[in-house]
């Protein structure tokens, strides 16, 4: 049960965070602006609500409708489920390095570390590679953290699987990865059915997760091409999208790409999403066109990261639940 | 047929897995930010009382089971089975020797226990958390040696044997915590 669901009805009007909580975000809110102050990335803020989402199957957008427009009338709108298509857009018009703190909403994603409404630090570093942007995240935790000997360490998707597993994640078959997550004791993946990225996110959530970061910073990078999601893949054997992950004391906290510039690759994908969202079941999204525009007419080379600002708290002040963090968790929003 | 999405897991809810009815302990939502989200759930097995983990792709569906919670008299036994009688539609019900475990150890006719009935027929017996039962028999201890501190064992008119303070005697009446198997206190005859 979380925190904001266990007390009664009469006391439910009260925050979950403590002003220690509150003054630590405060503190935290602060601390990036100074950063990104000092370095000349630009603050920018972009839609909420938008007329376009990401298609991506892996994500639930919620949708609204403008009560304005006469109920449904005038079409559904979506939350944003993060401000990249927006960002990018700017970045296109010549914006140069632009950061973003904002709300990103997520539906059906509540649990110890997940809230459907939740606090993104966004930026994108035009002319940086992603192991740069990497060498960038750790700095600015290490200057939130005030802790300059916090080690980073990386590794890539193979290594991790390789060295912890035993197993090549870019040429498993799903059977083998069920082996796999047998062999590790996950209960039920016998009765599981799942694609090969299923089994590799299942692995890596129960298996690896937990183990990642223990008092370092620990970037996993370079990503099986099926789950490059907004990333540049870069040829070889194997092929490999070229994203990363951070994990800091076994929590994900931060995701990053080098950024896919090429329009007719970003179509091509958005097509794949939409074919997986309907043999799912899920609501179609029409795509984004002006997002597509904006990359046809150039956008410069680029890397990008996506932070999570809640978690990020919750391992800075060392607590097990996302609603210790929160003035107003879900179930009391 | 019932069911539940595994969006709507949470503690207490029951659900039917390899054909046994199971409650949910605990239910925790793991999702990678890109990618495939699952529900991590612990599960009591309401047939044997077994804690076992279980990983469920988030958005399955399993099957609800059929069990609810209902307070009901219990009669009387034969030996064999236990027969209970709801308090306002005076249905019987009978309980096996499985479904009333240690209950059976401690309920005496007209008391009240909870049911938890799977398809209508009891799966356990809770009996209730005290009950007041007469000593059958025990030995008649030292009077004044109040500072052993261990007791002796003493027969309920149930059957059950607990462990009372020296100064209690046979033909007295006792309340007992049925969770602990404890003794409480002595209860004066009205």
């Amino acid at each position: 049960m979380s925190p904001a669901s266990r007390t009664s009805d009469s006391e439910d009007w009260r925050p979950l965070a403590g002003r220690e909580q509150l003054l630590r975000r405060a503190q935290l809110l602060q601390g990036v602006r100074g950063f990104f102050l000092a370095h000349s990335v630009l603050e920018v803020e972009t839609p909420l609500l938008g007329h376009h989402t990401n298609p991506d199957p892996a994500l639930e957008s919620w949708s609204v409708c403008d009560p304005g427009h006469g109920q449904g009338k005038g079409g559904a709108q979506f939350l944003q489920t993060s401000p990249e298509f927006a960002m990018k857009r700017l970045l296109a018009a010549g914006s140069g390095p632009i950061f973003q703190i904002c709300k990103a909403f997520r539906g059906g994603e509540r649990g110890r570390r997940h809230n459907p409404e939740f606090t993104l630090l966004e930026w994108y570093r035009p002319g940086y590679s992603y192991h740069r942007l990497m060498d960038e995240v750790a700095a600015l935790i290490r200057i939130l953290q005030a802790d300059p000997s916090l080690v980073d360490e990386r590794l890539s998707y193979a290594e991790l699987f390789g060295g912890r597993l035993g197993v090549d994640p870019h040429r498993a078959e799903p059977g083998e990865l069920q082996c796999v997550a047998l062999a590790q004791g996950v209960s039920g993946a016998e009765d599981l059915a799942l694609s090969r990225d299923g089994w590799l996110d299942l692995l890596m959530s129960h298996c690896l997760e937990a183990q990642l970061g223990r008092g370092r910073l620990c970037f996993v990078y370079d990503y099986p091409p099926s789950q490059a999601a907004l990333a540049r893949v870069r040829d070889g054997t194997p092929a490999v999208a070229e994203r990363f992950e951070l994990y800091w004391e076994g929590m994900e906290l931060a995701n990053g790409f080098q950024e896919l510039t090429d329009a007719t690759e970003q179509r091509r994908r958005f097509l794949n999403d939409q074919q997986r969202r309907a043999s799912a079941g899920q609501a179609p999204h029409p795509i984004d066109e002006r997002f597509l525009r904006a990359l046809e007419s150039g956008m410069p080379e680029c890397a990008g990261v996506a932070l999570g600002l809640d978690r990020l708290l919750m391992v800075m002040s060392g607590t097990a639940h996302l609603d210790e963090v929160l003035a107003f968790p879900w179930e009391r929003a | 047929m019932a069911s539940y999405s595994t969006n709507e897991f949470k503690g207490g809810l029951k659900i039917m897995l390899d054909g046994d009815p199971c409650a949910i302990i605990e239910n925790e939502f793991v999702k990678p930010g890109k990618g495939q989200a699952f529900n991590r759930v612990r599960i009591r097995n309401l047939k044997t009382g077994r804690v076992v983990e279980k990983t469920f792709k988030s958005g399955d569906t399993v099957e609800a089971a059929d069990v609810v919670d209902t307070p009901l008299q219990y009669l009387y036994t034969d030996g064999e089975h236990w027969y209970f009688m709801h308090p306002d539609s005076f249905e019987q019900l009978t309980a096996d020797p499985n479904a009333m475990g240690d209950a059976a150890k401690w309920v005496k006719e007209q008391d009240l226990c909870n049911v938890t009935l799977w398809n209508g027929q009891p799966l356990t017996v809770d009996a209730p958390n005290f009950v007041v039962l007469k000593i059958l028999e025990t030995d008649p201890g030292m009077r004044g040696d109040t500072s052993s501190g261990g007791g002796k064992p003493a027969t309920l008119e149930t059957g059950a044997v607990v462990r009372v303070p020296l100064f209690v005697q046979t033909g007295e009446l006792i309340r007992v915590d049925t969770r602990t198997g404890a003794y409480v206190s002595r209860v004066k005859d009205e």
